[in-house]
């Protein structure tokens, strides 16, 4: 027998493999039109058969074509799982098979010298995750009362804005006994606790993105849910940014400074000030890697929101020319709060990480008090596109780190000053309400959410290895792609109205929460009510144990 | 929940007006204590309003410890009395103490030219040394020392309590205009003595009923504020300290110390002219927000009392008034055994909006939050 190469990605190395009846095909091919990824092809095998048609036994051999779908295998670009094919045949005759066993993690690396990339999240899941291991165990009976979700009025509210201590508030008492402000102070606002969380344009479709927007004005002017959205660092469409809606957008900066041009040319235009601003640092995803847009999405359109040529579009991993939290602080916040007259908070991001209680307990202590927010995001969280070595191998869990930096806070007698805004997994079964009040429980002020909002608006993808594809430009649902044929796959009213939807859902289950302790505004640190049958668990976030 | 109440009179009156106040609402405490303050002191202690006063339950080590340490600081006894004690009668169901220490002191002398907030300022941390003396030895509680305030707390039957102490019979000497009383209802913690209201800190007094479901939110940011914010033996403790963070140490006059516990809702506020100041202080004191279900009753050094409520109104209170006093309590049947002949017409129903303040010449206000 001839030489065999078995370095060669063959099917049975691929993490997904297409198992196909043929006995079942109607040969219509919607799948192979289906499959954005070129991941299979419509194709013929030579089928041998002996069969014996006379009366007497008489084996004759034949020779059939037998029509399929085929899979392709190449170097790189294989199935990713994404199920489109399965879901488009009616006869379900197709469909991708994870495969345990897969060899990708050599093959790839040793087949194409470099390291893989995808977006979604880590999907590793060596641990289970610790807010599945947390109740809401302090239910008010006969103790007090507890409140009933449907009948009462609850306040979901967060601060967003620099939180002046008591004792700082340039408050004087005047002659008719009431008190008077007699300085102005950095702005504070009160929204709904949970934001949608910097997904930029250009990692999404401008039509996801449409959609978002959609929601959240309608979530807002509609609902009165005060719910905000990131830009994330990508731009502002012109046409929004010289728009009412405006208000309801927390604008993010980033390394890359992409569409900050446009921005701030557009300043003078603009008929209300924006929600906020978010200086972007790190992504809970991936710590250590900065912004990635792979040049395969940097469409027209994104090349003139950003502001940039056709290319891989990389944010530094960091801020050039800040070496210090000091440093930041004063410039990039003096120069953030000037540019808005201080009538607009600005906040920061950062990834989850064993330095995040210094770095809070630092900007805790900023003299100009003009930090408005400190958004952690943990390592489950998404992205629209890194290497596989950060996704799945850099990062820190988010709850322990929340609640440590709260405690440091509380140690500090400092806590709510700056607002602590968490993310990382949350929402990631589905429940976010739940996800979220723990994390307030346990000390956050709100959290925001990214992943979560591409589940809702038709992503294929999941935490198991399923596409995963956001990076490619191929997103076969039409959220995280800038083809305009494959952006049409994506209904925008639909998608909008399923997120008004989920977020109505959310909203009444966060009430459902907060009644059975008796709570009618958000329970910030109240991890008293909170408890856990996991021991580790308990002692490390400070919650009752209980069995 | 415990029964809370509160006279305020422009007469002296002895402590077994609260008996009589306490006992129709019996079914709402538990028999597991009894306690009472009293502020603008008559009889027996009306010569010495100025001077500190000290309400001590002790061993007699306990006492000896007490002495030395006053001495040591340079305080000096002026007065002594001792409650005259009913050892005889068998029964009872109470735990007492083997003293229970009433004395006035003079300051020492080197406070001569001393200001009022020096003076004051001695005077708890004095208060703290001795409790941290006692409390090592286990030797027993001291409730007050303060000038024109006598604060009793006992662990028991209420009805007990009042005859151990004589409290049963009224008398010109052991008098005071202002008293606030409580009989516990033991729920959450084990039952010590300084756990049960009313609570005091430098003039103000606070006694409160409920759960107070964000005990653990107040208490973080407390803890850090003032040197006086200590023990949380009670959840309730924590309304006490933000009245006087709000009052005292923020000079914030009282009708804020509502806008502190109960914000309005945001839609609310928002439409109001004073939103400016309202939305910083439910930013700033957020952790100080109370939500339910309480009802608090107040006493400020200048004697003003007071009744608010949280949010929802969770917790009944009534006030009711004849042209002596007023009378603020729990249930109305209490009121009923006071002032039994008061205009019922004219009780207050506090609501959950509202401040119900009582003014030194019994001149009740409704602040409407
Ligand atoms: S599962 Fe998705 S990527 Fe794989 S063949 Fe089907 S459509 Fe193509
Ligand atoms: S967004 Fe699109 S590409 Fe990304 S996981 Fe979902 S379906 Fe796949």
């Amino acid at each position: 027998m001839a030489a065999v190469d078995t370095t060669k990605i063959d099917k049975q190395d691929l993490v997904w493999q297409i198992e196909h009846k043929s006995e079942n095909c109607a040969l219509c091919g919607k799948c192979v039109a289906a499959c954005t990824f070129g991941a299979i092809k419509a194709d013929v095998i030579r089928k041998r058969e002996i069969i014996s048609t006379d009366l007497t036994p008489n084996p004759k051999s034949v020779e059939k074509a037998i029509p399929v779908i085929k899979q392709v295998v190449t170097k790189s670009k294989n199935c990713v799982g994404c199920g489109m094919c399965a879901k488009v045949c009616e006869n379900g005759a197709i469909k991708p098979v994870y495969n345990e066993r897969h060899r990708m993690n050599v093959k790839y690396r040793a087949n194409n010298a470099e390291s893989p990339k995808r977006g979604g999240r880590t999907n590793l899941h060596t641990e289970g995750r610790t807010l599945d291991k947390i109740k809401v165990g302090r239910i008010s009976q006969m103790t007090d009362p507890s409140l009933d979700a449907m009948r009462h009025t609850f306040e979901l509210l967060a601060p967003f804005g620099r939180v002046m201590p008591p004792e700082n508030l340039p408050l004087e008492v005047d002659s008719t006994g009431n008190l008077q402000l007699n300085k102005k102070i950095p702005t504070t606002r009160w929204i709904y606790p949970i934001i949608i969380g910097d997904m930029s344009i250009g990692a999404l479709s401008p039509r996801l993105w449409e959609a978002v927007s959609i929601a959240v004005a309608y979530l807002n002017e509609v609902y009165h849910i005060p719910i905000r959205m990131c830009s994330g660092e990508g731009g502002v469409p012109e046409k929004l940014i010289r728009s009412k809606y405006i208000k309801y957008l927390i604008i993010q900066i980033a390394s890359g400074h992409f569409g900050w041009n446009r921005i701030i040319n557009s300043m003078p235009y603009m008929v209300d000030d924006p929600a906020g601003i978010m200086i972007k640092i790190g992504q809970g995803a991936k710590p250590g890697d900065g912004g990635l847009l792979l040049s395969k999405k940097v469409a027209p359109h994104i090349q003139e929101i950003r502001g940039v040529p056709k290319s891989d579009l990389l944010s530094p991993p960091n801020h050039q020319g800040l070496y210090s939290i000091e440093e930041s602080v004063q410039k990039m916040f003096l120069s953030m709060n000037a540019a808005f007259k201080f009538r607009v908070p600005v906040s920061i991001k950062v990834a989850a990480s064993t330095t995040s209680v210094s770095v809070y307990n630092n900007l805790l202590r900023d003299p100009y008090d003009i930090v408005g927010g400190f958004f952690l995001d943990g390592i489950a969280g998404g992205t629209g596109a890194a290497h596989e070595i950060s996704l799945d191998h850099t990062g820190h869990p988010i709850v322990s780190r929340l609640r440590d930096c709260y405690l440091a806070a509380v140690h500090q007698g400092k806590q709510g000053q700056i607002p602590l805004w968490a993310a990382g997994g949350l929402g990631m079964k589905g429940t976010l309400a739940a996800d979220a009040f723990k994390m307030i429980c346990l000390g956050a002020n709100g959290v925001f959410t990214g992943r979560l909002i591409l589940q809702i608006a038709g992503c294929l993808g999941d935490d198991y290895g399923r596409c995963n594809a956001c990076n490619t430009g191929l997103c076969p649902a039409g959220l995280t792609t800038q083809n305009p044929i494959l952006m049409k796959r994506l209904d925008i009213d639909k998608a909008a109205q399923n997120i008004v939807n989920y977020f109505l859902a959310t909203d009444i289950e966060l009430k459902k929460l907060m009644a059975p302790i008796g709570n009618s505004s958000l329970p910030v640190g109240r991890s008293d009510a909170l408890v856990t049958v996991d021991k580790n668990v308990a002692e490390r976030l400070g919650i009752q144990h209980v069995c | 929940m415990c029964r809370i109440g509160a006279i305020k009179s422009n007469e002296y009156f002895h402590p077994s007006k609260t008996l009589e106040l306490m006992r129709s609402q019996q079914k709402g405490h538990d028999n597991s204590g009894f306690a009472f303050v009293m502020q603008d002191l008559g009889g027996i202690f009306e010569p010495y309003k100025d001077l500190p006063l000290l309400s001590m339950a002790c061993t007699d080590k306990g006492m000896r410890t007490a002495e030395d340490i006053l001495h040591s600081i340079g305080f000096t006894r002026l007065y002594q009395w001792t409650p005259d004690i009913n050892k005889t009668k068998e029964g009872l169901q109470i735990s007492p103490m083997p003293n229970y220490v009433f004395e006035v002191f003079n300051y020492p002398k080197l406070y001569k030219y001393a200001t009022k907030e020096e003076k004051e300022e001695l005077l708890v941390d004095t208060r703290l040394k001795l409790r941290k003396a006692l409390e090592e030895e286990d030797e027993g509680y001291i409730y007050s020392f303060w000038h024109d305030v006598l604060m009793l707390k006992e662990i028991g039957n209420p009805k007990d309590i009042g005859t151990y102490f004589g409290l049963h019979t009224p008398n010109k000497d052991f008098v005071s205009k202002i008293i606030t009383v409580q009989c516990r209802q033991n729920t959450n913690y084990d039952i010590v003595r300084y756990a049960a209201h009313p609570f005091f800190l430098q003039g103000y007094t606070v006694l409160a009923n409920g759960e107070n479901t964000f005990y653990e939110k107040n208490k973080n940011f407390q803890k850090n504020l003032h040197k006086g914010y200590i023990g949380f033996e009670s959840d309730s403790q924590c309304f006490l300290y933000t009245l006087h963070y709000v009052n005292k140490i923020l000079k914030w006059p009282l009708k804020y110390y509502k806008h502190v516990i109960t914000p309005l809702e945001y839609e609310e506020m928002i439409t109001r002219e004073d939103k400016e100041v309202l939305l910083r202080i439910k930013a700033s004191l957020s952790h100080l927000e109370i939500n339910g279900p309480n009802t608090i009753i107040g006493v400020t050094p200048d004697g003003t009392l007071f009744v608010t409520c949280d949010s929802k109104k969770l917790r009944p209170v009534v006030v009711g008034r004849d042209n002596k006093t007023v009378v603020i309590t729990s249930e109305v049947t209490g009121i009923n055994e006071v002032l039994p002949k008061r205009n019922t017409e004219t009780d207050i129903y506090p609501n959950e909006r509202e401040m119900v303040v009582v003014d030194n010449n019994l001149g009740i206000q409704r602040w409407q939050q």
